[in-house]
């Protein structure tokens, strides 16, 4: 009976087998921080918040994802599962200054 | 100013190719132009709405909502140019015969039309909202001045425009005997190729899984973001670092759309 509690108790986590999260901030046109280090071979949940007022667009050719953040908003991708090796993106509104990559490990 | 008429110029490229392919495998249906400019006005507003509302979108289905709406608008132009390339592979050559005297033709060329029109609509629609973003960016940033945004907006929309009407003019170039079978072609890579690209939208959402991901690389070959890549990407869906799983929604529209056309040719044949 024990057993079956902790069956019961245990299948939410399994539902949600939680990613882990990373977070990029996007400020003055410049993710911080420019250089995220996340586990490679498994499937990452990144959030990528804009704290600045204007539209960016989160794109990654290496990553092959591309999705628009509003200003003052917040949108979460997943990745992954990544080989290690760098992976750069860039936000496609403002490419001079908005460059970082994602070092998978 | 370059840097805004590159990005522009790679939106509008987008749709501009879909329309010259599509316009060109119309081009005897009646009224075409008119149905052409309908759903042009219906995307360019549609892409404005959609700008607009891009926070709403963007949190609606606990945050993945713009890759829910990029799929659908996808899926739904896919469903068109299937529906259009099975239709076409058994009245198009009527329609060409009859060009003149579409009396009886009429009422199919009507779906037919509206086929054309939405297809315009949801190309002009996907690429248009996101230029209407980025343009937006710019003015409310003011990190480029007014005068230079419109000039870059303006050269990066002729360019776009400019390589898809070479497209459609070419393709009105191809000998009659050969006319249907590049269009349907065309139309039948474009359709395999919007159907990857929802795909993609889809693994990004964490809907589907993405199954070997990258299934090959070729981006030092040919880089998506090259000129070439980019026309690739648009012609036939081209994927520098495709997933498994967007190379099987690709083969599986591709192999649907080609039984249904068969499907349809045996059955017209028996009538």
């Amino acid at each position: 009976m024990k057993f079956l509690y902790a069956i019961l108790l245990l299948t939410p986590l399994v539902g949600f087998a939680a990613e882990a999260e990373f977070t990029l901030v996007i400020k003055d046109h410049k993710f911080e921080p420019a250089e995220l280090v996340v586990p490679a071979g498994e499937k990452v949940k990144l959030l990528v918040v804009n704290k600045d007022a204007s539209p960016e667009e989160f794109e990654s050719y290496t990553l092959n994802r591309e999705k628009v953040v509003a200003g003052n908003s917040t949108i979460k991708i997943y990745i992954g599962p990544l080989k290690p090796g760098r992976y750069p993106f860039i936000g496609e509104f403002n490419q001079a200054t908005a460059q970082g990559v994602i070092v998978a490990k | 100013m370059f840097g805004t008429a590159v990005i522009v110029f790679r939106e509008v490229l987008e749709a501009a190719i879909i329309i010259g392919i599509v316009s060109a495998a119309t081009r005897d249906v009646p009224r075409r132009n008119y149905w052409l400019f309908a759903g042009l006005m219906i995307g360019l507003l549609g892409s404005a709405i959609v700008a607009a509302s891009t926070d709403v979108i963007a949190e609606f289905a606990s945050g993945i909502g713009q890759e829910l709406f990029n799929a659908i608008v996808l899926g739904l132009a896919v469903v068109m140019l299937a529906w259009h390339s099975i239709w076409m592979s058994t009245h198009g050559a009527e329609l060409a015969a009859h060009a003149r005297n579409v009396g009886a033709n009429i009422r199919e060329g009507r779906s037919e039309s509206s086929i054309l029109m939405i297809v315009v609509g949801l190309a002009v629609l996907r690429e248009g909202s996101e230029t209407v973003l980025f343009l937006y960016g710019i003015a409310a940033s003011g990190s480029d001045t007014l005068s230079n945004m419109l000039i870059g907006g303006f050269i990066g929309t002729f360019m776009g425009v400019a390589v898809g009407y070479t497209i459609y003019a070419g393709l009105l170039r191809v000998p009659m005997r050969w006319f249907f079978a590049t269009t349907a072609t065309l139309v039948l890579l474009l359709a395999a190729g919007m159907a990857s690209t929802a795909a993609r939208f889809l693994i990004q959402a964490d809907l589907l899984p993405s199954m070997a991901s990258p299934l090959w690389d070729t981006s030092q070959l040919i880089p998506e973001n090259g000129l070439f890549g980019m026309l690739l990407h648009s012609l036939i869906g081209y994927d520098a670092r495709p997933s498994g799983m967007q190379v099987m929604f690709y083969v599986a529209v591709l192999l649907l759309i080609l039984t249904g056309m068969k499907w349809a040719k045996s059955a017209h044949k028996k009538i």
